[in-house]
């Protein structure tokens, strides 16, 4: 427990991020001040990998890495390969990786960042660097993840540690409880639609109030990976008993050093929103930030959904895409495609039937990974094309050239079963 | 410190400084299993409309200047490496995205954040020529005053002074 330990920082308290840099550093942690910082997982993935190794062979040519064990590489953008440069760059990794002896988590493993929370491997409090701007993630267990650049990441594998620049700290405070018919991933999308893409901007977010604190893993998963929507450098969750027990029953061990939210930190920013009356929102083309009530848009005819990413893959994303589709046909007119997170998460919907409902339905169902962000693994959009997409960026050019609207699993669902963008309220009772 | 240049400035239909150019609009993700660091410079800025011509520059620019959440996104350091392939120098911006920053220092690009409104520096014309001084803090055109820049911390200068992270690394061996 940290509450009341003396800090050089702006509070008689630690902030979660600080806390989190006190047990990684010798440095004294001032927010805005910089410190060199322990890294305990260090990891690169297909994308940025070979650069990595370039790095590696080039500046610091026959040295090894500094924790072997806990370094890794992780194949989850382009799995398995579908152009020769991404097939070499991924062998030219593997060949590094066996010459030195560190793991290989392949292409048929999923997402690397929702890997080393099912295996218990990042755990709260925890640090980690890797070339996954979404690797900030682990806020979602009260860890730090953080992406970087190539160079970073090679300076990491060589040292074991990084300058970090100690973010400040804000606070979303989450009041009320958000109607049933709607999702993590609206209240994530109402969160991004008031802070906008520079809300939290080079900030650590401590993400609070009972809406947040009650959000399952798969939720505060997919809060925590749009505070990079939010600019910001992470936002964390303080673990709750779900969390702590996940962690307990992988491990065997109940997690040390858990960081906790101090109410009384002083700190920079408090920025508070009511979900009371939330509906299902989506993120309007282009821009994450430029949210909007599903409810508000007319009729806009879809071509095209894709259900996955590292903000909506889970087993509960798509178990629960599969109970709203189970029975029917989605619209003639769309392609739906769905990419599970990890391949624990495709076994799991496999066994347990999912997969044939998906099927069944019309759905595409493809290898674990990223799916639709990275270098489109599961198909680009053409121009004039509509997507709903449960991923959390939504850039102009990013997923292709056409309008991706960003969604809920649940919505992703409705409008892909009626061809327009529709929440599950427009599919009637029952649903 | 001293950068001097050439500058570039990244506008929008309104004449403010373009804010919110993610790393896609710098470097496409379609680019990314590209790892010889002088490839790259030929697709910089290749997704972002109205500015993809600026591969055609090269040599002609030292220093872009764009507005807020400069190099939101990915992690990529394509998005920095090629602006150096181009010879560019130095970004000055509104504010950045916090890894589009490390990225940019572990590399020795400088890029600095515009203090203040610093009319002057967003006035000024695409190839003007400007200059920064990494320890005043001035940014100046003909010997005088347009504004200023935000001066690095620490270690980031120590790191851009060496020649960049790895460099930097070594120094403290």
């Amino acid at each position: 427990m940290y509450a009341g330990s003396t800090s050089g920082g702006i509070g008689l308290e630690l902030s979660m991020i600080e806390q989190i840099i006190s047990e990684h550093s010798k440095d004294r942690v001032v927010p805005g001040g910089i410190v060199w910082m322990d890294i305990d997982l260090k990891t690169a993935r297909d994308f940025g990998g070979a650069n990595v190794v370039g790095h590696m062979e080039e500046q610091y040519p026959n040295e090894p890495v500094a924790d072997p064990e806990r370094t890794f590489f992780t194949f989850d953008t382009v799995v398995p390969a579908k152009t020769i440069p991404y097939a070499e760059n991924q062998h030219i990794i593997r060949r590094f990786a066996r010459k030195w002896g560190l793991k290989v988590y392949d292409v048929d493993a999923g997402i690397g960042s929702h890997i080393v929370i099912e295996e218990g491997l990042a755990t709260p409090g925890a640090t980690m660097a890797g070339t996954d701007s979404h690797l900030n993630i682990l806020g979602a267990v009260g860890a730090f993840g953080q992406g970087m650049g190539d160079m970073d990441i090679a300076f990491i594998f060589r040292t074991g540690k990084t300058w970090f620049e100690v973010p400040r700290t804000m606070r979303v405070a989450v009041e009320g409880r958000m109607p049933r018919n709607c999702s993590a991933k609206d209240l994530t999308l109402a969160v991004v639609g008031t802070l906008g893409s520079k809300g939290g901007l080079g900030m650590s977010m401590e993400m609070t109030g009972d809406q947040v604190e009650s959000l399952s893993l798969s939720g505060r998963i997919t809060l925590a990976s749009m505070a990079t929507e939010m600019g910001a450098v992470c936002a964390l969750i303080e673990p709750n008993g779900e969390i702590l027990e996940h962690f307990r029953s992988v491990n065997g061990e109940q997690p040390q050093n858990v960081p906790v939210h101090v109410p009384d930190y002083l700190f920079e920013r408090e920025v508070s929103l009511d979900v009371s009356d939330l509906e299902a929102l989506v993120s309007m083309p282009g821009k994450p930030d430029k949210v909007r009530p599903v409810s508000s848009l007319g009729t806009i005819e879809v071509d095209s959904v894709f259900i996955g990413s590292c903000t909506n893959g889970s087993y509960e994303d798509i178990s629960e895409v599969a109970r709203i589709v189970e029975g029917t046909r989605i619209h003639p007119r769309v392609m739906a495609k769905v990419v599970p997170a990890t391949r624990s998460v495709w076994k799991r919907l496999l066994y347990e039937g999912k997969v044939k409902t998906l099927f069944d339905s019309g759905f595409i169902i493809s290898n674990s990974g990223c799916g639709g962000c990275a270098s489109g693994q599961i198909g680009m959009t053409g121009p004039g094309e509509v997507q709903v997409s449960t991923s959390n960026r939504n850039f102009m050019g990013k997923q292709g050239k056409g309008d991706t609207y960003l969604a809920s699993p649940r919505t992703a669902a409705a409008s892909a079963l009626l061809g327009r963008i529709a929440s599950i309220d427009d599919l009637g009772v029952g649903q | 410190m001293i950068i001097e240049g050439a500058v570039m400035l990244l506008k929008d239909e309104n004449g403010d400084l373009l804010g919110d150019i993610d790393t896609d609009m710098i470097f496409h993700n379609r680019h990314l299993a590209i790892t010889d660091v002088n490839e790259m410079g030929k697709y910089a800025l290749g997704n972002l409309k109205g500015y993809e011509h600026l591969p055609s520059l090269k040599g002609k620019v030292q220093i872009l200047i764009a507005g807020d959440n400069f190099g939101s996104g990915s992690s990529r350091q394509q998005a920095v490496d090629c602006f150096k392939a181009l010879g560019i120098k130095a970004l000055l911006v509104r504010s950045v995205g916090a890894i589009y920053k490390r990225n940019a220092i572990n590399a020795a690009l400088g890029l600095f954040t515009i203090e203040g409104t610093s009319d002057g520096i967003v006035r000024s014309k695409d190839g003007d020529r400007i200059s920064l001084d990494t320890i005043t803090g001035d940014v100046k055109k003909d010997d005088g005053m347009i504004g200023r820049i935000a001066i690095p911390s620490g270690v980031q200068m120590d790191i851009l002074d060496a020649g960049g992270l790895f460099e930097y690394g070594r120094r403290c061996e």
